[in-house]
């Protein structure tokens, strides 16, 4: 068996993350709505129900190409601070795998990486903070050290280590966006940033297992 | 609460509508996306665009026009434009001299704009930002996303659309926007809450008796809830920190600018820029310029906003130029 995932892989990654988004959209709000505006789950539900209708109308070819309908239409649709941090993850993360039709355990683990490396970029926050960096970053080096062992192993290890990101989130004070402006009262609230970061790694995990090829 | 609406959901959409309608002569509304343009423009002048969450009126959309805005993105009640709104409004501002994006400084407006400047400049227009973040009631600012861009915003749009009226470059116009955030400082108060559309009910809830300092134009935490007490007093809370961190020199002139949060009349807006002007000129300032009304509000939001901006002959000048737009005008 060939160690790899391809483009029905990542189509049915977005569509499994358009799904756990709106099973979770209303726990997502309630995480916003005690430390920030309350609409994140809101939010990304719109978005990727509008993604979920572009990948109805028209099929992307590879991954990379998924990955960029992902980038666009989350940018474009999603709003606040979460549509170009998740639209650029996305957009990172297409640039990182390339035109291929297939892609190794390395191929994903450099995407992850990528993803990240963007997020960061973009938002300017650091681990700590209380932002989805706190789920991804752990993802990432989970994903890294899982290299070896094939494709399923690195999004397992991803999708595990953000989980517990999230929840490592709890303690924090947060450093950016709006619930920084609370400071000691933004403890013992879950960052609704890096709970949707980790059900979406999830989700990439959930379609490797029925994808891997 | 009672709202004067027909759908939640098009509160945005059928006021810019009635506000197209109503000013045919100076802006036109292009939908899906939406966005606002100045009718007659001129060639080679740098474009000046602002945007950000609707439910401040009449920023943005009220100041397009001649001496101000060439375009305007409004976002949903609250919330940023996206990049898919405001690409078009910037390449419908540009006539060749590039555009000055005026930022107010919230994580969401930041990461849209600097992603659609992005891919702006990757298309071939250039793009300056300049960010607004004149709020003092944010105290550590090194540790939060910053202080908040609040009633400077107005001032910037003012002054650096008539730098751009005249012909300055990219540039220039940018730099004197910078220059107007550099000297303004804001603190506003609110005496009770708004309510967005389509939540329904009130973002925070305040006592009868009780008064929020430092709030912010969404309803965003201040720096302190205390009992209401007399407009004085709560005037002389709101300057004694814009003040302090302004350190304006005596003598200096400065533009007083008292502003409504949309939900408390203008007389008590007076009352509160008469006992400004008396603690501006006990310092020794000599207030030169003033702006008093509803300009940059958060809904129905009670309460009011201070800012003042130091002044120098030339931000003087531009302040007084022409200005033609909805909610602006003045010299022409």
């Amino acid at each position: 068996m060939a160690d790899t995932l391809g483009t029905d892989w990542a189509i049915d990654w977005l569509r499994r993350s358009a799904a756990t988004v709106a099973d979770h959209r209303v726990e997502l709000g309630e995480l916003d709505r005690a430390i920030g505006d309350g609409d994140h789950g809101e939010n990304l539900d719109r978005g990727f129900r509008a993604l979920m209708a572009k990948l109805d109308a028209e099929a992307p070819p590879t991954p990379g190409s998924a990955f960029k309908m992902a980038a666009m239409t989350l940018m474009s649709t999603v709003g606040g601070a979460a549509g170009p941090l998740c639209g650029t993850a996305y957009l990172r993360a297409a640039s990182a795998v390339g035109e291929v039709d297939i892609l190794d355990a390395g191929a994903l683990v450099a995407a992850l990486t990528s993803a990240r490396d963007g997020v960061v970029a973009r938002g300017k926050a650091a681990p700590g903070d209380k932002t989805m960096i706190d789920a991804w970053t752990p993802a990432v080096d989970a994903a890294a050290a899982a290299q070896g062992q094939g494709v399923l192993a690195v999004l397992e290890a991803a999708a595990t280590a953000a989980e517990a990101g999230a929840v490592d989130t709890d303690p924090l004070i947060a450093h950016k966006g709006r619930a920084s402006y609370l400071g000691e009262r933004a403890v013992g609230h879950r960052d609704p940033g890096a709970a949707s970061s980790a059900l979406i790694l999830r989700a990439a995990a959930d379609a490797a297992a029925r994808n891997a090829t | 609460m009672k709202k004067l609406i027909n759908d939640p959901q098009a509160v945005v959409e059928e006021s810019m509508d009635g506000f197209g309608l109503a000013h045919a002569d100076l802006v036109s509304i292009h939908r899906d996306p939406l966005f606002v343009t100045r009718r007659t423009g001129r060639e080679g002048k740098v474009g000046l665009l602002s945007g950000g969450g609707s439910g401040h009126d009449p920023l943005h959309a009220g100041y397009v026009g001649h001496g101000m805005l060439d375009a305007a993105v409004p976002g949903p009640v609250f919330t940023s434009p996206t990049p898919d709104a405001i690409i078009p409004a910037t390449q419908a501002a540009d006539s060749g001299a590039g555009v000055v994006h005026i930022v107010k400084n919230y994580t969401g407006d930041v990461l849209n704009f600097e992603t659609a400047a992005e891919m702006c400049q990757a298309e071939g227009i250039e793009v300056r930002t300049v960010l607004v973040n004149d709020d003092v009631a944010v105290e550590d600012s090194l540790y939060t996303a910053g202080r908040r861009g609040v009633g400077g915003t107005v001032l910037v749009e003012k002054i650096a659309g008539a730098a751009a009226e005249r012909g300055d470059g990219l540039d220039d116009v940018a730099a004197i926007g910078n220059r107007v955030n550099d000297n303004v400082r804001s603190m506003g108060v609110a005496l009770g809450a708004c309510t967005v559309p389509h939540a329904g009910v009130p973002s925070f809830e305040l006592a009868d008796d009780e008064i929020e300092i430092g709030i912010g134009i969404h309803g965003e935490p201040g720096r302190h809830r205390i009992p209401l007490e007399p407009a004085d007093g709560i005037t002389d809370r709101l300057l004694e920190p814009i003040l302090a961190d302004l350190q304006p020199v005596a003598g200096e002139e400065v533009l007083l600018f008292v502003n409504g949060m949309g939900g408390t009349p203008s007389s008590e807006l007076y009352i509160v820029f008469r006992r400004a002007v008396q603690v501006l000129q006990d310092a020794g300032l000599v207030v030169s310029r003033s702006l008093v009304g509803n300009y940059i509000t958060a809904l129905d939001m009670q309460g009011c906003s201070i800012s003042v901006l130091r002044l120098d002959g030339e931000l003087t000048e531009l302040w007084d130029a022409p200005v033609v737009t909805p909610a602006l005008r003045w010299g022409k």
